[in-house]
């Protein structure tokens, strides 16, 4: 029997469950403001994925094209979200975006710069104007690297190699600590506080064909649900258009949309651009339909409008699968990328040091001389956990979240280079909410109680003690062969029905997971922890994909073709009920008339001033 | 697929063995793909840290066949198809268990450091540098803390001077710091006490081993090693120290 006062414990005002860009903004916005801060990661500290994120970070600097502006970027991300994103996030991301770069480098981060000094800025999809400042394609290493070298000295405490296996509520249901386990000592350490702030990212790992580390299992949905959170527009997985195709074991690598931003080009195996025969309707004004229109863009000619290749990543993913289908792939059946042809070679090396270096090194392919082979690759989550706009809190008092783990910013479909602005838009502001939250919780702390903490490590113990079970890494394994069939990039009702009920049959195997060896530095143990979340994330992605019977975004289905208005008025909820998961469609609220009057502007009238806002 | 031959370290801080593992392997393998199939079918409880799988994070650091490599970015065709293929933990480290050493020590040294200070923004709420100015930090910001050329560093591999010597990782962030054109700080004389440039004789160890092929000892510490010299070792300096005072 487990004695609770014998476990490791500490105690904290705020616990940041992970250590991507997002946890650590929102620590350091905790630390600042005086609170008793920690900040869990089950990698080491720096390794997060923010680390991967290649192409840069969104914000309306208008360094390099200063017709840019907050409204700009904004309309931008309604509609490259098919105006699902939450307005008023939106609207704070795009407003905020700016500073929050700027403050970067006041911290350290060192950009890319411009002719006359300031911060470089590049075209990616969806944009309308270049506004990525960016470091080469490593902008994340930049971001995660200034935030950790500045974060250790705000006097936060970093538990690295650390997992958070539940969150402990009290019995009014607060936050009142998280039950970990250190990875290392396979010992659990119990952390006491008040207020808890997800920034777990996404759960790419239920897919084999993804960009992400084994990290991404969907701890936070895990977490969030189980203490009674609700998750949002868990539907829409966003398919990144370029990951790597071959060698077989890198499958799924980013490639980064940079490539395109710079140039690059998509070709299908007859040497076509096909990317001119998917403009949708809706982009159609702002889109090139001539090469020569493109190659004039690149070149920086006044009007020309943007290449087809620089559309929104749910349109590119599609298009290219569409190609592969139509028997118009590469031979490893993906399309070719070329940027050899378009660009000389030291530009090319001093843009995309990485992406030259990872296909020299994993394909052996020179990128300055040949081009690259992409496909489709599970990239990221627009849906994750609920919470509010401007505090970043869920429905359970003391329980916050922000970066990719929450839900609201990017609707249907996220634009290339929101995603790092986000993280320090919406950590920043989880932090302060969390900050707000504790300053006016100031009671007696939350009680534990003992027994949850019983049955939590049990739950993980008991992987370990039982007798005999299944391997985690074959059921890992199945989840995986479960929704990269069923729950792919398109989907049909039958085909989500049927994913529903193989992963409830899977769960019985799931629940007799067995771990050999002790408890120390143990994978096998790990992985079988993981399996938790990776189930609550699928069913989740599934059930709420079966419910919404239209195509919006990263959301396609082949039997509910196009998007459908009154799906348009509408978020799938979920949350955990007395029987099961409950998915709930609720409504959105109207707009804000001044914020509507921008998104649906025309941008001629936007820019002319036309536009009263 | 060809059956490819492992031998891996297995054990904890208070000893192991290597043991050695057959493996069917396929086209286009890297090592952490074989260790992955590994683990997966043979060693489930194996400890390897990994993250990103393409040489951005610098979590799968290892010494195959003798060499601090990446495991993710090492292909299985650099080696014969005959070779024994042998992994261990950096040893430069405490060994944690099997392929993890326990790196803490290198987050205490990044503490240590004393943290950018900018100088103030220009009127217009900006700052302006040129980008010759920061290619030279950009290049040791690339660093992906691998901490392989900690590994190899000799100060610490074999003379196991931690109290002393930071390493040529942090020498570099102090170099990324030292020539960032808005910093303010003056670290040299921390840099020549506290952090220990003169124990670095050059070998270039560290600069052979980055797999960001970062010019550790040629961009980063000799220009460090320099303004040590020209601050504390300059006999025309030295003198009007004398005369003068200062530092």
């Amino acid at each position: 029997m487990v004695d609770v006062s014998e476990l490791q414990t500490v105690e904290h005002d705020i616990l940041v469950i992970g250590a991507g860009g997002a946890g650590l903004r929102a620590a350091v916005e905790c630390a600042q403001s005086g609170k008793n801060t920690a900040v869990i990661c089950k990698s080491l500290l720096g390794k997060a994925h923010t680390v991967m994120a290649e192409g840069g970070m969104a914000a309306a600097l208008g360094n390099v094209d200063a017709r840019d502006n907050w409204k700009v970027h904004f309309r931008d991300t309604m509609r490259g979200s098919k105006f699902l994103s939450t307005w008023r996030m939106a609207e704070l991301h795009a407003k905020n975006a700016p500073e929050r770069v700027n403050e970067l480098e006041e911290w350290g981060a060192v950009f890319d710069r411009t002719q006359d000094g300031l911060i470089n800025q590049r075209n990616f999809g969806g944009h309308r104007y270049p506004r990525l400042a960016h470091v080469g394609d490593r902008t994340g290493l930049e971001m995660i690297r200034t935030l950790q070298d500045y974060g250790v000295h705000q006097g936060m405490e970093v538990y690295m190699e650390c997992k958070a296996l539940d969150l402990l509520l009290d019995a009014d249901g607060r936050i009142a600590g998280v039950l970990c386990l250190w990875r290392d000592s396979g010992r659990f350490l119990l952390v006491k506080t008040r207020a808890v702030i997800l920034a777990t990212g996404g759960g790419g790992r239920c897919w084999r064909v993804t960009s992400n580390s084994w990290e991404y299992t969907g701890d936070g949905y895990d977490l969030a649900y189980q203490a009674g959170a609700e998750l949002m527009d868990m539907e829409f997985t966003q398919f990144h258009p370029t990951g790597m195709v071959w060698p077989p074991s890198v499958r799924g690598t980013l490639v980064t949309e940079g490539v395109r931003g710079e140039g690059g080009i998509l070709l299908n195996n007859k040497n076509e651009r096909f990317m001119f025969n998917y403009i949708p309707d809706r982009f159609k004004s702002e889109t090139a339909d001539t090469i020569e229109e493109a190659e004039k863009w690149l070149q920086g000619v006044d009007g020309a409008r943007r290449p087809p290749e620089l559309l929104t990543r749910d349109v590119v993913a599609r298009a290219i699968l569409a190609e592969v289908k139509a028997g118009r792939g590469s031979p490893q059946g993906g399309a070719f990328l070329d940027i050899a042809n378009r660009r000389d070679a030291d530009f090319i090396k001093r843009k995309l040091p990485s992406m030259y270096h990872q296909f020299r090194e994993l394909a052996e392919v020179d990128i300055t001389r040949e081009a690259m082979q992409v496909g489709p690759t599970l990239h990221y989550f627009m849906g994750g956990i609920r919470v509010d706009s401007d505090s970043q809190q869920t429905r359970v008092p003391g329980l916050f979240a922000c970066g990719e783990c929450s839900a609201g910013m990017h609707g249907a479909n996220r634009l290339g280079g929101n995603s790092l602005s986000d993280l320090l838009v919406f950590g920043h502001l989880a932090g302060q909410g969390a900050v707000t939250y504790t300053n006016e919780d100031s009671g007696a702390p939350p009680a534990i109680d003992d027994e949850q903490v019983v049955r939590c490590i049990r739950f993980a113990t008991d992987i370990l003690n039982r007798e005999e079970g299944t391997n985690p890494y074959l059921l890992h394994d199945k989840i995986q062969d479960i929704m990269g069939e069923h729950v792919g990039i398109v989907r049909t009702g039958e085909d989500l029905s049927r994913g529903v009920d193989l992963l409830e049959k899977l769960q019985e195997d799931v629940q007799q997971v067995k771990a050999h060896g002790a408890s120390q530095f143990n994978a096998g143990w790990h992985e079988a922890l993981d399996l938790r979340p990776m189930m609550l994330t699928s069913e989740s992605v599934a059930r709420a994909a079966l419910l919404r019977e239209e195509s919006r975004g990263a959301h396609t289905r082949l039997d509910f073709e196009g998007e459908q208005e009154n799906w348009g008025q509408v978020n799938i909820v979920i949350r955990k009920g007395d029987e099961g998961m409950e998915v709930e469609k609720i409504n959105r609220p109207e707009p804000p008339e001044a914020l509507a009057s921008i998104a649906f502007a025309s941008i001629e009238d936007l820019e002319s001033g036309k536009v009263n806002s | 697929m060809t059956m490819r031959t492992f031998r891996i370290w297995r054990g904890d801080a208070t000893g192991g063995e290597f043991k050695t593992y057959k493996q069917e392997t396929g086209e286009g393998m890297v090592v952490l793909d074989v260790i992955h199939r590994i683990q997966a079918e043979q060693a489930n409880d194996m400890a390897v840290r990994w993250n990103c799988k393409a040489g951005k994070c610098g979590s799968c650091s290892m010494e195959i066949n003798g060499k601090p490599k990446l495991a993710c970015m090492t292909r299985m065709n650099l080696y014969h198809p005959d070779e024994t293929i042998t992994c261990q933990p950096v040893k430069t480290f405490p060994i944690q268990k099997d392929l993890a050493s326990d790196v803490s020590w290198n987050y205490e040294q990044n503490k240590k450091i004393q943290p950018f200070t900018p100088k103030p923004r220009d009127p217009d709420g900006k700052y302006r540098m040129s980008q010759a100015d920061v290619d030279r930090v950009q290049e040791f910001r690339k660093c992906i803390e691998c901490f392989l050329c900690q590994d190899v560093c000799h100060v610490l591999r074999d003379h196991e001077r931690h109290d002393a010597f930071v390493g040529p990782r942090f020498l570099i962030r102090l170099a990324s710091l030292d020539m960032h054109p808005l910093d303010t700080a003056d670290r040299i004389p921390k840099i020549k006490e506290e952090y220990g440039s003169g124990f670095c004789n050059i070998t270039r160890c560290c600069t052979e081993v980055c797999p960001e092929h970062i010019g550790i000892t040629d961009n980063g510490i000799i220009p460090l090693k320099e303004r040590v010299v020209d601050r504390f070792y300059d006999p025309i300096m030295m003198l009007k120290r004398k005369l003068f005072g200062g530092c």
